[in-house]
């Protein structure tokens, strides 16, 4: 009995890890830079083709092509941001109608995106195995790559949260989030770090792409599921709380892990059902205001 | 000449709608198997669309639910389509889509803005995954098969939920109820103060729309021969109104029409032409329209009506 709870908390723990990288990506992209970007599974799909790519072609360590996806991704986002969404907030009448027509926009990004990795990669789902051998926690096995995955995905959202807390860029956008008006008024440059924000969320999201081709296997097509696990867990969390995303993320995955115990054809359906309880009841999320 | 324009333009529009129906009516009469298939798709669109915009376009509340309703029609027809005529499937799929969206909108319509369209999302996933699990584990199938109907019955269904699906939203649209669905849009607050019981209005009219929609999920049903949890309940078909209705624009009544007719044609020309870069194309003719054409193809239109004014002002 011990040992099943350690299963599943260990097994929940490994994939509300991942849960949570993706989430604080779309959390400062949505909460902060106000655009509920459907195409950020895309970003998590081109982050776990390009780790394959390097490390099949290339013989390039998946762990090592973090230093290539990440900074990659992050300057396609801040592109992106610079040019279709900022337009797009320019020309808007209200942030209403704004967080409308920016959704509608990353729609168009989620087609072109998938389209242009089928063209490159195909529809076959690919694998490879990296660091798979057996790990023993306190009577639990797994695979040194789920630990791996779950480590980085700790690291990289901890040490985002620190910078977010700690440096002068970091309350310049959580500035931002509160009030971007009040924010450019107190001479932040709000179109830089709205920029930012899309493009840190970007790489995130290729960040857990690469950590995600190493555990599990992949397609061209995954990237919309993603999205919507991310946009559940940043509802769960809270919106514009990058903390509440983390730790929804965590939580999340825990559920998952036991939902999947009871049966496993029920895990997705739990989450949708916990995300559609949730918005009646707290719509405001666990670390909502 | 300025004064009888206003009379003589609504005969010219009232005559021109006269001559689309009776084009449309005798379609089959002359044109091919094929232009009578991609009429009933055309069709199908413009009344998810117009149906999602008689809600969503005055009051501004994004449903992303339209894939559900859909898929209880398609549901219905499939589990009905054996023991009954067509007209009764038909009705009872838009009724099972009635009171479904009582349903959500009662427990629903009180959360505002992206939170109602999040919800809906979240609900047609729901929907999906419970019927694959029941369908999984309790009845040990996996989809139906559903009881083919000829093109040409197709059409004239889809035909008569297209005339009735504009009446009816061209009606709400000139009635008191669109006007005070309008207020909703514009300050929810100050419209219940004005006395409009805006909870009652928001609930009815979302449960309208889904009636249309839910028909015609019903009525294409027949065409797919099988179905399963994945094909009735697409999330794709909850995203196309919503680009369909922007693309055309929501300003006029003809906007989402237009955007669906347009739209709708497109789709099924790249799918052809360009089987493996429609989804590209797609994208980029999207965004393109996002960022050019604000007002969608009215304002389009619109804009060329200005020009052609000016021009007749300038000559005289």
């Amino acid at each position: 009995m011990m040992k099943t709870i350690l299963d599943i908390v260990i097994a929940g723990l490994l994939m509300g890890g991942i849960y949570a990288l993706i989430a604080v990506g779309l959390g400062l992209q949505y909460g902060v830079a106000r655009v509920l970007n459907i195409s950020h599974g895309e970003f998590i799909m081109l982050g776990a083709f390009a780790t394959w790519s390097l490390y099949t072609k290339l013989g390039i360590s998946p762990l090592l092509s973090l230093a290539i996806c990440g900074p990659l991704a992050f300057v396609i986002g801040f592109v992106l941001h610079r040019t279709l969404f900022t337009r797009l907030r320019t020309s808007s009448g209200s942030s209403a109608a704004y967080e409308g027509s920016s959704m509608l926009a990353s729609f168009g990004l989620l087609f072109i995106i998938q389209n242009l990795a089928l063209i490159a990669w195909g529809a076959d789902i690919r694998a490879y195995t990296y660091l798979a051998f057996p790990v023993n926690l306190g009577g639990a096995v797994f695979a040194a790559n789920r630990l791996a995955a779950l480590s980085f995905a700790i690291v990289a959202s901890l040490g985002f949260y620190l910078f977010l807390s700690r440096t002068r860029l970091g309350k310049g956008i959580r500035a931002a989030a509160q009030d971007p008006a009040t924010a450019a008024l107190m001479g932040v440059n709000i179109n830089r770090v709205l920029a930012l924000c899309f493009g840190f969320g970007a790489s995130m999201a290729g960040l857990a792409g690469m950590l995600i081709s190493m555990c599990y296997p992949f397609h061209a097509t995954m990237g919309l599921g993603y999205t919507v696990i991310a946009i559940i867990v940043v509802v769960l969390g809270g919106l514009g709380s990058i903390l509440g995303s983390f730790i929804g993320g965590f939580v999340l995955g825990l559920i998952g892990a036991i939902v999947t115990y009871v049966d496993p054809g029920l895990s997705l359906a739990a989450y949708y059902l916990i995300f559609v309880l949730l918005l009646l009841l707290k719509p405001t999320g666990i670390l909502g205001k | 000449m300025r004064i009888s324009g206003a009379t003589s333009q609504k005969s010219v529009s009232l005559g021109l709608v006269l001559l689309i129906l009776i084009v449309l009516s005798a379609l089959p009469l002359y044109a091919s198997m094929y232009a009578v298939i991609l009429l009933t798709a055309i069709l199908m669109y413009v009344v998810i669309t117009v149906s999602w915009a008689l809600f969503s376009g005055p009051t501004g509340y994004i449903s992303l639910a339209s894939a559900a309703f859909f898929g209880v029609g398609i549901y219905t027809s499939a589990l009905l389509g054996r023991s009954l005529p067509l007209p009764a499937v038909i009705g009872i799929a838009g009724l099972a889509s009635f009171m479904m969206a009582l349903l959500v909108g009662a427990v629903t319509l009180r959360l505002r803005g992206m939170y109602f369209a999040v919800f809906t999302f979240g609900l047609v996933e729901l929907i999906k995954r419970l019927l694959l699990w029941w369908e999984m584990t309790i009845t040990r199938t996996r989809g139906r098969f559903v009881i083919i109907v000829d093109n040409d019955t197709i059409y004239y269904a889809m035909l008569s939920i297209c005339v009735v699906t504009l009446l009816s939203a061209y009606l709400v649209r000139r009635s008191k109820f669109g006007l005070a669905l309008q207020s909703i849009g514009e300050d929810e607050e100050a419209a219940a103060h004005t006395g409009i019981n805006v909870t009652t209005l928001k609930i009815v009219t979302f449960s309208i729309s889904a009636v249309f929609i839910g028909a015609v999920g019903a009525i294409i049903a027949t065409r797919w021969t099988y179905i399963d949890p994945y094909i009735a309940f697409n999330a794709l078909v909850s995203f196309m109104p919503v680009l369909m209705a922007i693309f055309g624009g929501m300003g006029q009544f003809y906007g989402p029409i237009l955007g669906a007719a347009v739209f709708a044609y497109l789709e099924e020309v790249l799918i052809t032409r360009f089987p493996y870069h429609y989804m590209l194309l797609f994208g980029i003719i999207l965004i393109v329209a996002i960022s050019y054409l604000p007002n969608g193809l009215v304002g389009l239109v619109q804009k060329w009506r200005e020009a052609g004014l000016a021009r007749e002002h300038a000559d005289t």
